[in-house]
């Protein structure tokens, strides 16, 4: 590209990002409004946060929610990657097509529709709605999202490697405990954590797996919030956007400055 | 060796068979059904305990009925078509909005980038209800946005925009945005700068350039985001339910109340059928476009 | 190789009692449609530095595949030491390979990449450190044992490879394009250490390679590949001149090669008419052949001489006009055109720093060779 930043770049950006920030700039801030009225500024105050810890409701559905993003993300986890392997490695078999279909399609389909289909399945084989369904729900749909990820990390994994490991006297599960997964496990971890936001956000999926005694923390939000806005969900956002901050932050710092240590070791080894 | 191999094919492929493939047949089966008062409340039921017979009325129990009731009732009709304009719609806007923040990130210096594409995927990690639920305090009538414009001057009384197809636009448009900016990003990343140098050289004004080499050059990432759009805000369901009026109708939201509130399983399994249908179209062209995309890039 | 004089001469391929380490017999590998390797029969023989050449897609990397055990034959038996391998796996074969990208991983340090395969043998834990130390030593990377291998550079990245293929001591060691990631003279000096370490290891050695130069100087014995069939199998000197064919002596250096029509002259010798109006070119043949017989002959630009005065008692001398000259510091190549336009190549090695002066673009020339200077090939 050849950079001329002119004041049309610099205005759209601005622009774009604060359409994009403010929003959520002003959520925050009424996070912290003493009236109970969302709109109208009256005074600093942390007393919804306090409320917010006193309700058990809302407590309840975040212990829900957090047990089923841990279970499902961590089962999508393994089942996306071995679906990646196979996408990437197993060449061809008999039912290729339909396989990489299925991967693909949970990405693009309706929340509206996965939902309503996992449910009549659950109804059908007689399972009882609970976490164990809206983890077998979430570990579908997630589990391709990870294989995504992970199969385009393999795609670009010298391939010699493995067969320098087999040749070396490893096994195949040898070879990819001790080779494959350590050099792909960057990708493995963000797989992960996608899996494991997705589960945490989702609302309609859950909505339809979910059983009457367990709701999870979106569907929570999500019944008080048509009764009307509340400094209560202020709060609760509030924590949520600054835990994912946080978390967004430090891991690109950390990537930021793994790379600056290998572009200097590399130039050390240059020197040498 | 080929023990392991098949175990490995066949782990990842029997889940998404059980969780994936059949609960769909279960969908199509079920829209082929007859509501009924029961539990579950449709009809027929295969029997298996009355052996073939049994198989034989549950296949001729089986029609089209409910997709006949979609087509003459007016309600789902419209659903549909309301939500494929409102889903255009959005998208355009989307572009309008996200090409320019797309060009201002690729023009921006190669310290810069790094941020600005934080700044962008950061919203994508952030719950998509809460950042529906931020717009709801904006648009309301005593909001920010009413309260801002009557401040100064602009307007006397409140406009009306939460809960009307307004605030389903902006809220489509403000969740998808990530969606349309990267991929327009990183096509206009890869664009060779010197073309815009050459044609400037053969005598094109700055703007003829990047009418006629900057805009066709990223036609893919413009036709990628578009699709990354409008397929999810097709089956759109918390949007239009927090954010849109009764007079709102979209077929996520149809889907779901027919489920939900009028129990009619039969008819919901047809709405989720049709509306399949109608996405296969723009998901193949999507998949054409990617993989285009890859062949050039090989 | 040069071979000191008071040893005997490495040649176990003339020593009918000598068994061989490996034998392919008439192994056959198709992929699909395919056919990589063509009813090939070989043997390479123990401490054998064996070089498999030809162009890209002539099968030499299939055929070292199939001996790591990461191809296995569609038709034929590969034996190592007598036995069958064909159902053993990579994991537990005696074979160990050194990968043309190194294949280095790089989550381990070079102490951790030489001590991998260790790890996974019989080999007691509490003399892995030994031997690990052993082959850094050999590979002279004491220093960098706690490097990762992004944190060294290409050449050493190279001899940790080497170290580690090597670690396991295992029965033959392949190794893919070894020194095609270095550049030129890196290459060179390394050619030199891998014959030494071949030497001191006293293992067998398979290199792939299609680089004609690097085959030549590093193996007791070169293959020339093409097409997946073996074309000509001997020691370097060997294949340079004597070769077989039209494409393996094209392969290997610079040629002139020219068409012509035999006639047998009795006592070995052969006249080839090659051009209307001209002296036939008098070879030597060491078979028999029929009058009449359309030939090609070969012979190296360095073997044909050029002098601006008809020379005297050569056996073949030829006129024509010098038509380009390349002056390369130690050689400069004539490129003169005889009869028929067609041109012939002559190589003189600048002894003198103002040698050969005298000859200039379109002069008129005389190329002369002695008749056991070229080859005849009826092929």
């Amino acid at each position: 590209m050849n950079r001329k930043f002119t004041w049309f770049n610099a205005t759209s950006l601005t622009l774009g990002f604060t359409f994009l920030y403010l929003p959520m700039i002003i959520l925050v801030i009424f996070s912290f409004n003493e009236s109970k009225l969302v709109t109208v500024w009256a005074g600093f105050s942390t007393k919804w946060y306090g409320e917010l810890l006193q309700n058990d409701a809302f407590l309840n559905a975040a212990w829900v929610t957090l047990k089923v993003a841990v279970l499902s993300s961590t089962l999508a986890t393994i089942l996306g990657t071995l679906a990646a392997y196979v996408m990437v490695r197993a060449g061809r078999f008999r039912g290729r097509t339909l396989f990489s279909g299925m991967i693909y399609a949970p990405l693009v389909m309706p929340e509206v529709i996965t939902g309503l289909a996992m449910l009549l399945l659950f109804i059908a084989i007689g399972l009882d709605r609970g976490v164990t369904t809206i983890v077998l729900a979430h570990t579908t749909f997630t589990m391709c999202y990870v294989s995504v990820v992970v199969s385009s990390r393999l795609v670009t994994f010298d391939q010699s490697l493995e067969e320098a490991a087999l040749d070396l006297g490893c096994t195949p599960f040898d070879a990819f405990k001790s080779v494959t997964l350590p050099i792909i496990a960057p990708a493995v971890i963000s797989g992960w954590l996608l899996a494991f936001t997705l589960s945490l956000d989702d609302l309609v999926i859950a909505s339809f797996a979910a059983g009457p005694s367990s709701t999870t923390l979106p569907m929570k939000i999500f019944s008080s919030v048509r009764l009307g806005v509340s400094p209560e969900i202020n709060a609760l956002s509030t924590l949520m956007i600054s835990i994912v901050t946080v978390g967004v932050i430090t891991a690109s710092l950390i990537s930021k400055r793994s790379i600056a240590k290998q572009r200097a070791d590399e130039q050390a080894a240059v020197r040498t | 060796m080929n023990f392991r191999r098949l175990f490995l094919i066949l782990t990842p492929y029997t889940w998404l068979l059980v969780f994936f493939l059949i609960p769909f047949a279960i969908v199509f089966k079920i829209a082929l059904s007859d509501y009924a008062i029961s539990i579950p409340p449709y009809t027929p039921q295969l029997d298996l305990s009355a052996g073939w017979e049994g198989v034989k009325s549950f296949f001729s129990d089986l029609d089209f009925e409910n997709f006949t009731f979609l087509a003459s009732d007016a309600l789902y009709y419209s659903a549909y078509l309301s939500s494929l304009k409102i889903a255009a719609i959005a998208t355009l806007i989307t572009l309008l909005v996200g090409y320019p923040v797309a060009y201002g990130m690729a023009q921006s210096s190669d310290e810069w980038r790094p941020t600005l594409m934080m700044l962008v995927i950061l919203p994508f990690w952030t719950s998509f209800l809460i950042r529906v639920y931020a717009w709801i305090g904006i648009l309301s009538n005593e909001g920010f946005l009413n309260q801002a414009l009557m401040g100064i001057g602009l307007i006397d009384s409140p406009l009306t925009i939460l809960n009307t197809n307004v605030a389903v636009y902006v809220g489509i448009v403000y969740t998808y945005l990530p969606f349309m900016v990267l991929p327009i990003y990183s096509a206009l990343e890869k664009l060779d700068g010197s073309l815009i140098e050459a044609a400037e050289d053969l005598g094109c004004s700055r703007a003829q350039a990047f009418w006629l080499v900057t805009i066709p050059l990223s036609k893919p990432g413009i036709i990628a985001g578009c699709f990354l759009v409008f397929i999810p805000a097709l089956g759109e369901f918390v949007i239009p339910s927090l954010l849109g009026g009764s007079s709102t109708l979209m077929i996520g939201k149809v889907l779901f109340e027919e489920f939900f509130s009028n129990r009619d399983w039969p008819v919901a399994s047809a709405v989720a059928v049709v509306l399949l249908l109608i996405l296969i179209i723009p998901i193949i062209l999507f998949q054409r476009n990617e993989q285009k995309q890859r062949e050039a890039g090989l | 190789m040069a071979q000191p004089a008071n040893r005997p001469v490495f040649a176990p391929w003339n020593d009918p009692n000598e068994k061989p380490l490996i034998q392919f017999k008439n192994v056959t590998k198709k992929f699909g449609e395919f056919t990589a390797i063509d009813d090939m029969t070989l043997n390479i023989y123990r401490k054998e530095f064996f070089a498999l050449l030809g162009p890209s897609g002539c099968g030499k990397t299939t055929l070292m595949r199939m001996l790591a055990g990461f191809e296995t034959p569609t038709k034929g038996t590969i034996l190592l030491d007598g036995v069958d391998i064909a159902p053993i796996p990579p994991n537990k074969r005696a074979t160990n390979m050194m990968f043309q990208s190194y294949a280095l991983f790089p989550h381990l340090s070079v102490w951790e990449n030489i001590a991998f395969g260790l790890k996974r043998s019989d080999m007691p834990k509490e003399k892995i450190p030994a031997r690990v130390e052993e082959m850094l030593k050999l590979v002279r990377l004491e220093k960098f044992a706690k490097r990762k291998p992004h944190q060294i550079s290409g050449g050493q990245r190279q001899r940790v490879a080497l170290a580690r293929s090597l670690a396991k001591a295992p029965k033959l060691l392949l190794l893919d394009e070894p020194l095609g990631a270095l550049d030129k003279k890196l290459r060179q000096d390394t050619q030199f250490e891998l014959m030494d370490i071949q030497e001191k290891t006293g293992t067998t050695f398979v290199i792939v390679t299609h680089d004609q130069e690097e085959a030549m100087t590093v193996a007791s014995r070169v293959a020339v590949m093409d097409h997946g069939k073996m074309i000509q199998v001997d020691t370097p000197d060997r294949i340079y001149e004597t070769p077989n064919s039209v494409y393996v002596a094209d392969f290997i250096g610079d040629v002139n090669i020219v068409e012509g029509t035999a006639t047998p002259k009795g006592d070995g010798k052969v006249a080839i008419a090659w051009a209307e109006g001209q002296p036939e070119i008098s070879a030597s043949i060491a078979e028999g052949v029929a009058p009449g017989t359309k030939v090609h002959f070969a012979i190296r630009p360095e073997k044909v001489a050029i002098s601006s005065d008809r020379p005297e008692g050569k056996a073949n001398v030829i006129e024509g006009t010098v038509h380009d000259i390349a002056y390369l510091g130690n050689i400069s190549t004539y490129k003169v055109e005889v009869a028929g336009g067609r041109m012939i190549k002559a190589q003189v090695a600048n002894d003198r720093r103002i040698a050969r002066r005298d000859i200039s673009w379109d002069d008129k020339v005389w190329l002369s060779f002695t008749d056991t200077a070229g080859v005849v090939l009826l092929n």
